[in-house]
């Protein structure tokens, strides 16, 4: 009897299980395959316009901007390590010139009720509006194609940080402000230990979408400029390079999950256990 | 105001009210309903509740008072009123022959969710307090402060551990170490053990009681528990059910100190007030039962 038993288990241990992830894993590489494989199929047998590339010109053409990123002969022919370069750069100006708007600027109106009920409708009005929308309007108060971007991306990405900071500053936990009050703790003071590392999460959470907004607005920022990630796109299709657009779509993508993840990182850290 | 010297003049009519440090006078509260005629427009009304109601209460120094009742008795109002975090609707508070206006130090609040900072460490906990009642006190002091009452709560070697890294039990440790480190003149305690499981309730029990003996402080103590009252209070106040809870009645605990939770029942006329504890809740919450039911 047992016996049998040790030999059922010693017969399960032996054949192959798979872990989630090393199913997800392999579920992933299927996918990855069966979309390339119909790309070329597709491309090959002129399903597509002639412009579009087969998937192994591209994985060709991809490697070879991935393998040289540093190469500068002239404004419209440069390696994708300075286009990102460029582009990261305005991302994070636009994005701090948000962000020290938005979070002074959510702190003041999340210690107020009245102003950040008061508020709030703009708030909601201006968050789903598309950057391209803002351009005209950036072009005409700034006057300047690098100051327009800089506007673009700032006030598109401004949003989500100052309705967070505003939300987490507003709804700090009643016990930390009694505690506050017990001790006989100054507004100065209870400001600065209890409400702000209290909000310190959902801010940080803001900004992290924020930087998120700010990275995708860079495609339609850099139209009226040049150099930079979002510039070669516009100028990769006038050349109609397909392959060296679905290089940069996947750069992008790729730089964004970075950023992300790092914010994540500063997310956990801020957070302690409590919800973020 | 002017006290005249009560040595020379006629004595005080109550020579409780002299004494006491703590006086509760007339309190009540109530939660006014919304009746303005623009709530009228709007079909918006609610009724005034009286949470409590002309609540007369005489603590002397240096006891342990528990303060026990039903449910939504308005035990919590009462002692967020002494803290100083509700005003009262009717009454005055006055402690050490002063007043209460608002939350102050001199009144050390434990909470029953232990309200610790979660960005602050065990040491940084204290250090908060202590910083925020003695602004002046030197760093070294402060942190020898904070040292000395994480040592007496037992919680050495955890002062550099995050609340979320505590269990329940350590945390109302720090809770309560934090109110005893700013040197209050009464500590206030919330059912500062209603979110542990018994095991550890009764160990903090003991870890207050002992405590309490190297102390000696005045303890305002809510609580639901019956034991827990018989084994830390000279006395017990029993409230009655809400709407407008009352003081059923003050019990003496002659209990010898230091007591044991062992020997508890062999203390003489354990049993009697244990017996008057149980009859009084049960028909308290019986009653607050029924009158649920008729709401509906």
């Amino acid at each position: 009897m047992t016996n049998n038993v040790l030999q059922v288990t010693t017969t399960r241990a032996r054949s192959v299980t798979l872990t989630t992830n090393q199913k997800s894993f392999l579920l992933f590489l299927i996918l990855l395959i069966t979309f390339l494989g119909g790309w070329e199929l597709g491309a090959r047998m002129g399903g597509f316009l002639p412009i579009m590339p087969s998937a192994s010109q591209t994985i060709k053409d991809f490697w070879f901007w991935v393998s040289n990123p540093f190469f500068d002969y002239g404004p419209n022919d440069q390696g994708i390590g300075w286009l990102l370069l460029t582009s990261l750069r305005r991302v994070l100006t636009g994005f701090l010139i948000g962000s020290a708007i938005a979070v002074p600027l959510g702190i003041l109106l999340g210690l107020s009720r009245v102003a950040a009920r008061a508020v709030d409708p703009f708030i909601q009005v201006l968050r789903p509006v598309s950057p391209l929308a803002w351009l005209p309007l950036g072009l005409a108060l700034m006057k300047d194609s690098e100051k327009t971007a800089l506007f673009v991306i700032a006030i598109t990405s401004i949003w989500p940080t100052l309705s967070n900071t505003i939300f987490g500053v507003s709804n700090v936990d009643p016990a930390y402000l009694n505690v506050a009050r017990t001790l006989g703790a100054s507004r100065w003071r209870t400001i600065r230990k209890v409400i702000l590392p209290a909000a310190a999460p959902s801010i940080v959470a803001g900004l992290r979408i924020s930087l998120g907004i700010a990275w995708l607005v860079i495609v339609a920022a850099e139209i009226l400029l040049s150099g930079g990630i979002g510039y070669f796109i516009w100028n990769e299709w006038n050349n109609l390079k397909i392959t060296s657009i679905i290089t940069a779509i996947l750069i992008i993508g790729l730089v964004g999950l970075v950023m992300d993840r790092l914010f994540g990182l500063l997310q956990t850290k801020v957070s302690f256990g409590q919800r973020s | 105001m002017h006290f005249p010297d009560s040595s020379t003049m006629t004595p005080p009519l109550n020579p409780d009210i002299a004494a006491a440090q703590l006086l509760i006078q007339n309190v009540s509260k109530v939660y006014y309903g919304r009746q303005t005629w623009v709530d009228k427009l709007l079909k918006q009304t609610s009724q005034d509740f009286v949470a409590i109601a002309d609540i007369n209460l005489q603590i002397a120094s240096n006891t342990f008072v528990s303060i026990i009742g039903p449910s939504g008795c308005g035990k919590s109002t009462l002692l967020n009123i002494i803290a100083g975090l509700l005003r009262p609707s009717t009454g005055s508070i006055i402690l050490n022959g002063e007043p209460i206006k608002g939350p102050g130090p001199d009144r050390g609040v434990v909470f029953q969710n232990y309200a610790l900072m979660p960005w602050m460490n065990v040491a940084e906990n204290l250090r908060f307090a202590i910083e925020t009642v003695y602004p002046n006190m030197p760093l070294v002091q402060q942190k020898s402060i904070v040292h000395e009452y994480i040592d007496l709560v037992g919680l050495s070697g955890a002062e550099h551990k995050h609340p979320h890294e505590l269990s329940g039990g350590m945390k109302q440790r720090v809770g309560i170490a934090r109110a005893l480190a700013i040197n209050p003149e009464i500590l206030l305690m919330d059912e500062p053990f209603g979110a542990l499981d018994a095991l550890t309730r009764g160990f903090l029990q003991d870890e207050v009681a002992r405590i309490w003996e190297q102390q000696r402080k005045t303890v305002i103590l809510i609580t639901h528990s019956i034991e827990e009252a018989l084994l830390l209070s000279d006395q017990i106040v029993m409230m009655t059910r809400g709407p407008a809870a009352k003081i059923a009645e003050v019990l003496n605990i002659p209990f010898p100190r230091p007591r044991k939770r062992e020997e508890l029942d062999q203390y003489s006329h354990y049993h009697e007030l244990k017996a008057a504890l149980e009859q009084h809740l049960s028909r308290e919450t019986r009653a607050v039962e029924e009158a649920r039911i008729r709401r509906k």
